[in-house]
């Protein structure tokens, strides 16, 4: 069996480094991809600007319309806890902001860790749920493909790990804290290959929407 | 009766130790390495009548301070008697012979208690497979000395981080090739007394458990004693309800510094470090690192020197930078704009290049 020690500096280490690299670059590619071929070209007069109905949009994308809330309630409901438990867990958790700042030198305060541990366990439970209507619902069990329970399984395993390191529930600390790193990293690698890429992508998209609506001067 | 016949009992009292005294440091083994209260007396008694084991203590490389933190305490303590008064035929940093005769007591030694003989080791050494020359005593390598007692030990203590896992001269980019006692001895059973220093506390306790029980303690899988490692210095810190509560100094000198907030974002690595400093306390029992407003080094784990900045919180990775992203980011943005650039321009010269069909065309090919 790997060193405990050994293997948290593998991954705060050199594997840290290849994940970000990896990441950085998959998702740049990505991205810049989307903006450079950009949209086609609309010859037609626009009837109102696309700035303020895209923004717009991007709001109101967010929420789910009464419609959609009627039908499907347990995924607007459910699927709100977890990603803003995991958004918490993730940027307000004070060690996580330290990384931050290591890397970008840009910070902001903090929530207790008693509040975030809460909140990750919420998050836990939610994203337990989750796969289970996943499992269990006809139509979301036939549309569900395998990228869907890989991401699934990263996430929860991600928040899971760093639940577990913070416990300290696995011991040495050395190795749960480098499971949590190690998962953080897959996550990384993956992001920009997988639908995890719209956590950048879908405020994006969002926008291009809301432009396209104003600029037909449909309501956005 | 020669000096080595007198038991421990005899040679403490000779030096002044009260009974009282001592029964104060037997209790203070026993719970120190979880026994339970009843084992007091047994403790007392086999100390009391345990002759003392021929112990050979080997420096190599080293700083000294591991001698210094088990021998130099301010008054003389029970555990630096029982250091001191125990054994240590061959010390070459505290006896009073030199040279020749030095050596030629830590043979004599090593031939009369064969077999039985406590080796204790602080410092790292050259590997069988580098240069000798970085490190010798009395024209002995390193490596060949600690073998040759070795042979006869009955077991080895390796003292300090440096003897344990090879501590500073081990280091990245570790120049003299040093190894740890535990790299070298397979054989005979090493236990591992980690730190920089190491808590005095500790190798009297592991000394007097070897006495009273003729065995070496538990030991986890560093071989370090449980009873002494078994817990982290972060789940005994005094300052671990403000972790709990979040609240954290985040400058040496600003109101959480003073107020004696949780140093985890100054660097701490109490977390992820095992050792009895949280409860056991230096210099007689007075102050630690954290309680003096210091973080954590983490010095009694494998590789501390090489894990990153002491002053870095440990969720923040050793090699990686904003730098690192930067330069992927931007390597990526070139081969996105360029594979989208490429896409657009085939999409221009086939529409350049296109040739409309009319339908009558058509028709005709049909």
């Amino acid at each position: 069996m790997i060193d405990p020690v050994d293997f948290l500096l593998l991954v705060k280490g050199p594997l840290f480094v290849w994940a970000l690299a990896i990441f950085a670059l998959g998702l740049s590619v990505r991205i810049l991809e989307i903006f450079v071929l950009g949209r086609r070209r609309n010859f037609a007069e626009p009837r109102a600007g696309e700035w303020l109905p895209g923004l717009r949009t991007m709001l109101t994308r967010s929420v789910a319309d009464p419609g959609t809330f009627q039908r499907a309630p347990f995924n607007v409901i459910v699927g709100w806890i977890w990603h803003i438990g995991f958004l918490i867990a993730l940027l307000l958790f004070i060690p996580h902001i330290e990384l931050i700042k290591s890397l970008l030198g840009i910070y902001w305060p903090g929530l207790p860790n008693p509040i975030v541990d809460l909140v990750t366990a919420v998050t836990l439970v939610a994203l337990v749920a989750s796969l289970v209507h996943r499992l269990t619902h006809p139509v979301k069990k036939r549309i569900s493909t395998f990228e869907d329970y890989l991401v699934w399984a990263l996430t929860f395993l991600l928040v899971l790990t760093g639940y577990l390191a913070y416990h300290r529930i696995v011991n040495p600390y050395p190795l749960a804290l480098g499971l949590h790193i190690l998962t953080a990293e897959i996550f990384m690698i993956l992001l920009p290959f997988t639908k995890l890429t719209h956590i950048f992508t879908a405020l994006i998209a969002r926008w291009y929407n809301g432009a396209s609506f104003g600029r037909r001067g449909v309501q956005s | 009766m020669t000096v080595t016949d007198k038991t421990l009992g005899e040679r403490l009292r000779e030096h002044g130790i009260s009974r009282r005294g001592f029964m104060k440091f037997c209790a203070a083994t026993a719970s120190m390495m979880a026994l339970p209260p009843s084992m007091i007396p047994a403790i007392a008694a086999a100390l009391e009548k345990a002759r003392r084991p021929s112990v050979i203590w080997l420096s190599f490389q080293e700083c000294t301070g591991c001698t210094e933190s088990l021998t130099r305490s301010h008054s003389p303590t029970v555990e630096d008697l029982i250091l001191s008064v125990i054994s240590l035929d061959y010390h070459h940093t505290l006896q009073a012979a030199a040279g020749e005769a030095a050596e030629a007591a830590r043979e004599q030694a090593m031939q009369e208690n064969h077999g039985e003989y406590l080796l204790i080791v602080d410092g790292s050494l050259p590997g069988p497979d580098s240069n000798p020359g970085y490190s010798t005593i009395a024209g002995v390598s390193n490596y060949a000395m600690l073998m040759e007692a070795v042979e006869g030990a009955a077991a080895v203590v390796a003292v300090g981080t440096c003897a344990a896992f090879g501590g500073l001269p081990e280091a990245s980019p570790n120049p003299t090739g040093a190894v740890s006692v535990m790299d070298l001895v397979k054989d005979k059973p090493v236990i591992n007394v980690s730190g920089c220093p190491p808590v005095p506390m500790v190798i009297t306790g592991v000394l007097a458990h070897y006495l009273t029980f003729g065995r070496l303690p538990e030991l986890d899988q560093y071989h370090r004693p449980l009873a002494f490692f078994g817990q982290s210095i972060h789940d005994r810190c005094y300052r671990r309800p403000f972790y709990d509560k979040g609240l954290f100094a985040e400058t040496f000198d600003d109101e959480g510094a003073k107020a004696g907030w949780c140093l985890y974002r100054l660097g701490c690595k109490g977390p992820s470090t095992y050792n009895a400093c949280a409860t056991m306390r230096w210099n007689s029992g007075t102050s630690w690192p954290i309680e003096s407003g210091h973080p954590c080094l983490g010095c009694s784990e494998p590789r501390f020197w090489d894990a990153g900045s002491f002053y870095a919180p440990l969720s923040v990775p050793t090699d990686a930078s904003g730098e690192t992203l930067l330069a992927a980011g931007a390597v990526g943005a070139a081969i996105g704009g360029a594979v989208a650039t490429l896409a657009r321009r085939k999409v221009k010269t086939e529409a350049a290049s296109r040739q409309p069909v009319t339908v009558e065309e058509l028709e005709q090919k049909l």
